[in-house]
């Protein structure tokens, strides 16, 4: 549990606004995979998009939790997820994006796990002991949803012509959202300085290395550099968050402090 | 053509358990699938820390049909059991 006093106000500020983030991130995600439970086209992998659904779950509340204890107004994990507005919201632009086919939301999955997987190692190293907890015990869920979306980019991308296809589409039509990961706004730079997080410069090559190795078994090509869409870690988020949060929110909304 | 995914058998070995038990089946499209597959559908509640997958097509079955001659005369064989020796008193926890 934080002390509170242990962080100066302006680092305390960033701090929050990046466990907001990792909450958000994490709650956005689950709730897009949640949106497949009972659509999937196999009840096998219903299960395990489920299965990693909850995962996120379980991480955002972890984060939400913690975020709760840092700030002051006395809210809960609770009202932080279902009271705040989009602009509020601090999640990557790439968790936000609809599930489209299954080859999208595989597509999201892998771009994005690479990423937590390697954020989570690099957080292992955080001055800050709760953050050091909760990122080692993602890391194990974590380390699985990678295999998982590994195998399938390269089962469908070296699989039928079909399948070929609609993988590269989705590589080529989500791959402007992969930037924002590793571009740090002034949260990123100041929390890397005081040691609590991560320079996020340092785990994009590890990521591009770990992606187009993957993309390569898959036969399937690693699209152009080209100009990325930023937003999401400061409440600019694209049309699909608000839709999102108001199917999410709107139990909270209709009936305040429902519980059940 | 058959557009369904193969059928595997799934086995667990459970923590304290020595063998592993069948718990069901289910489709892949191959064998390191259905091990994914299986963990994810029968293990989400701790239930094991070793999964074995095998094709069920794989799997040759005695027939029910024989039921009666496979497995009735050994009913009045109680000879085969070992339950004709005397045990010494000081041998306990048999």
């Amino acid at each position: 549990m934080f002390v509170n006093n242990i962080y100066s106000d302006p680092i305390k500020k960033v701090l929050l606004d990046f466990l907001l983030r990792m909450a958000d991130t994490s709650l956005v995600l689950g709730h897009r995979l949640s949106e497949w439970c009972g659509h999937s086209f196999i009840l096998e992998q219903d299960i395990a998009i489920s299965n990693i659904a909850l995962d996120h779950m379980g991480q955002a509340q972890n984060w939400y939790v913690l975020a709760a204890q840092l700030q002051d107004e006395n809210k809960s994990a609770d009202d932080l997820a279902f009271l705040r507005d989009v602009l509020e919201y601090r999640n990557l632009l790439i968790v936000e994006q609809p599930n489209g086919d299954f080859a999208e939301t595989i597509v999201r999955q892998f771009l994005f796990d690479v990423f937590q997987f390697n954020l989570l190692i690099a957080l292992c190293e955080s001055t800050d002991s709760n953050i050091v907890a909760i990122a080692e015990k993602s890391l194990k869920e974590v380390s699985y949803h990678v295999k998982w979306s590994s195998e399938w980019i390269v089962r469908l991308g070296d699989g039928t012509k079909e399948s070929n296809e609609r993988i590269q589409n989705a590589l080529n039509k989500l791959w402007e959202y992969s930037g924002e990961m590793f571009l740090p706004n002034a949260t990123d730079i100041l929390l890397a300085d005081a040691g609590l997080g991560v320079d996020l410069s340092a785990i994009q090559s590890t990521w591009a290395t770990y992606v187009a190795t993957v993309l390569k078994q898959a036969t399937l090509t690693t699209p152009e550099k080209k100009w990325m869409q930023k937003g999401g870690k400061d409440g600019v988020h694209t049309e699909h968050l608000g839709l999102l949060l108001a199917e999410m929110q709107f139990m909270q909304r209709a009936y305040p402090n429902c519980q059940w | 053509m058959d557009t369904q995914w193969t059928l595997w058998e799934v086995f667990i070995r459970s923590k304290q358990g020595l063998d592993h038990k069948h718990v069901g089946s289910l489709h892949a499209a191959d064998a390191t699938m259905a091990i994914k597959n299986a963990r994810d559908v029968y293990t989400r509640r701790m239930e094991g820390v070793s999964i074995w997958v095998v094709e069920s097509n794989l799997i040759h079955a005695s027939n029910p049909e024989e039921k009666d001659a496979f497995f009735d005369p050994a009913n009045d064989k109680i000879y085969r059991h070992p339950t004709f020796y005397e045990v010494p008193d000081t041998i306990s926890h048999i």
